[in-house]
């Protein structure tokens, strides 16, 4: 116990040596919170939209001031002219081309069903849709103040059914909300693993882990000195933005802190014994720093962060569930915006300690003394 | 005088892929002696000092250090050597101190014990003004006088030393051999590797390793008795030219044959 005390001593006087690493591990966190969490969302603010208005009625011009209205829509041009509201289109200036045929105005009016053609650029696909629902519902709207003026019986009947939703855990739908907990999670993680990884590299690059392992110092006492500085600044580092969050961003913190520090200090165990599992195996730090971006793109990429894993083919979610990233992603989401208790999420907890526990356990096992 | 062997090799070998690093060594290490690895560059010392110190596993044979089996127990002789690389590896980036620290709390001392025997180290080697310097910042002789200290800080049986005058001033490598008397005369079991010949006299008995195989074993006044020499270096010579043998060996027959 007390050769880890003096092992875990030089490896902080090691990592606060470094000047510059010493003020990034606290720095960097904050500039990745208070760039990512406004950054990445897929609310759609406006979508460019161009008219191709050939019935000129006031059915039609009631329709576009009904889009006008809409914060989410921006008239972009009117036109007549087919072609030019396809280039729009076509040079990425119009998201949407609604194309308003003549008689619109003269169908409405006489009970017939009106006809009109929407284009929407796919590109994004998730943006398409988005843009799609929010005009199919300005559309509706429309339809309903038709029906009210002109017959508000068969109004009343088509209102029959009501329905009124509410999102739980995040009302708002607020992206901010809804990622904040996952950086949090990967900006935790991301420095101690590269850290952690090319810390142990190094030794063995300069030589200096030759003088270690001559000594009688036990293979988990070395390793575990090699985590337990990190595992710390992850936690302080999580405390951080934790508190740029409240103050910067006023999320909501629905559930125990106890709880998000217990959950993310077992995910970084994890993450850290893979580091170190894959440190052991690599000879030079390019080839830590390769291996090592290999798994985080695909850790984050398929932890849920952006795509809900539900969506993901089945044989992903099977993939993902070796994935520490994705336990954790969870985990916050539910504490942070569900006010999740530890029997909610015992069981991610102890899946994610089982991960620990593994690549810890590699670390220990491939760490050679003697070779 | 009966004397009590610390190392004893039996018929070593260890190869790396079809390379033969170290090719059937067979020796012993008495208690309390210094004993002088010789050999050329490549000639396989590391290899072996490596096997010795736990670093590395054997092909084949038997390696006895400190009473352990070196392929069995190769922790056991770690708790009881010390051991000075050939590249220097204290950490660069922590001062004197925090490196005699952070090893003196490996090798299981006490943190007053520790202190109390830095400040006498740093007396002896005079340098107590540097102790909280850090590493990098000093001269390569003081690094190797500081590594070789940290490797018998703990007062271990044996210590090996790789190479350690390699690249010093003649001064420093005189103040060395003096440290290195120092720790024998504690009775420290001294195993040193050196290619400078002239160390060698300074040995109670020295190998001669060429091409893996070790080609002569005594103390330096027998050995130059029995090759008829003026020095060590000399008798160095007379051994590894014409005993470069193998492939060397057939070409100076050819060109025998030639003439």
């Amino acid at each position: 116990m007390r050769t880890i005390l003096y092992l875990i001593k030089k490896e902080f006087l090691q990592i606060f040596r470094d000047k510059f690493i010493g003020k990034a591990i606290f720095g960097i966190p904050i500039i990745q919170m208070l760039i990512l969490v406004p950054a990445i969302t897929f609310e759609i603010k406006s979508s460019e939209i161009c008219i191709i208005d050939n019935d000129r009625t006031s059915e039609s011009r009631g329709l576009i001031s009904k889009l006008d209205g809409s914060p989410f829509f921006r008239i972009l041009q009117s036109t007549s002219s087919e072609k030019e509201a396809n280039e729009l289109l076509y040079s990425d200036k119009a998201d949407i081309v609604l194309h308003i045929p003549s008689g619109f105005g003269k169908d409405l009016g006489t009970g017939r069903p009106a006809k009109i053609m929407a284009s929407v650029n796919a590109i994004n696909s998730m943006t398409a849709q988005l843009s799609w629902a929010y005009l199919s519902g300005v559309i509706r709207d429309y339809n309903l103040d038709i029906a009210i003026s002109g017959n508000p019986e068969a109004a009343n009947a088509m209102a029959a059914i009501g329905i009124t939703n509410r999102y739980w855990y995040n009302e708002m739908l607020n992206y901010k909300h809804y990622m904040l907990p996952g950086i949090l999670g990967i900006l935790v993680a991301a420095i101690g693993f590269v850290l952690a990884g090319l810390n142990m590299v190094k030794e063995k690059e300069v030589g200096t882990i030759e003088q270690i392992n001559v000594t009688p110092v036990r293979k988990y006492q070395f390793i575990t000195a090699k985590m337990v500085p990190f595992l710390v600044i992850g936690l302080i580092d999580l405390a951080i933005g934790l508190a740029v969050g409240k103050l910067v961003f006023d999320i909501p913190f629905e559930g125990s802190i106890l709880l998000l520090f217990l959950g993310s200090a077992i995910f970084l165990v994890a993450a850290l014994g893979l580091a170190l599992f894959v440190s052991t195996m690599s000879g030079t730090q390019q080839q830590f720093m390769f291996v090592a971006f290999f798994f985080m793109i695909i850790f984050i990429l398929m932890s849920g962060i952006f795509t809900p894993l539900e969506s993901m083919p089945v044989w992903a979610q099977k993939i993902d569930m070796a994935n520490p990233v994705a336990y954790l992603m969870r985990i916050n989401r539910m504490i942070m915006l569900k006010g999740s208790t530890l029997s909610d999420i015992r069981g991610d907890l102890f899946a994610l300690t089982a991960i620990a526990v593994i690549f810890t356990a590699l670390a220990i096992n491939r760490y050679r003394k003697t070779a | 005088m009966t004397r009590n062997p610390v190392i004893k090799v039996r018929n070593l070998v260890k190869k790396f892929g079809s390379f033969v690093a170290n090719d059937n060594l067979s020796f012993e290490v008495y208690e309390g002696e210094i004993f002088g690895f010789l050999g050329a560059n490549g000639a396989g010392k590391t290899t072996a000092i490596r096997i010795l110190t736990g670093l590395s596993e054997p092909t084949s044979g038997e390696v006895m250090v400190a009473g352990f089996d070196a392929r069995r127990q190769p922790e056991e002789i770690k708790k009881n050597i010390g051991y000075m690389c050939q590249k220097f590896s204290l950490y660069d980036d922590l001062t004197i101190r925090e490196n005699i620290m952070l090893y003196g709390g490996i090798y299981g001392l006490g943190k007053a014990l520790i202190r109390e025997r830095t400040n006498q180290l740093l007396d002896r080697l005079n340098f107590r003004e540097y102790g909280d310097r850090l590493i990098s910042s000093l001269p390569l002789g003081l690094k190797q006088k500081l590594a070789f200290s940290v490797a018998v800080f703990h007062e271990p049986r044996i210590v090996f030393l790789d190479e350690p005058t390699g690249g010093v001033d003649p001064i420093t490598r005189r103040q060395f051999w003096e440290m290195i008397y120092e720790t024998a005369s504690r009775g420290i079991t001294v195993f040193v590797t050196t290619h400078y010949m002239d160390e060698a006299e300074y040995c109670d008995r020295v190998s001669i390793m060429s091409e893996g195989r070790i080609v002569a074993i005594d103390t330096p006044a027998e050995l130059k008795k029995q090759y008829d020499a003026e020095s060590v270096e000399e008798v160095f010579v007379k051994i590894a030219r014409p005993g470069m043998k193998h492939g060397k060996e057939s070409e100076t027959a050819d060109n025998k044959r030639e003439a």
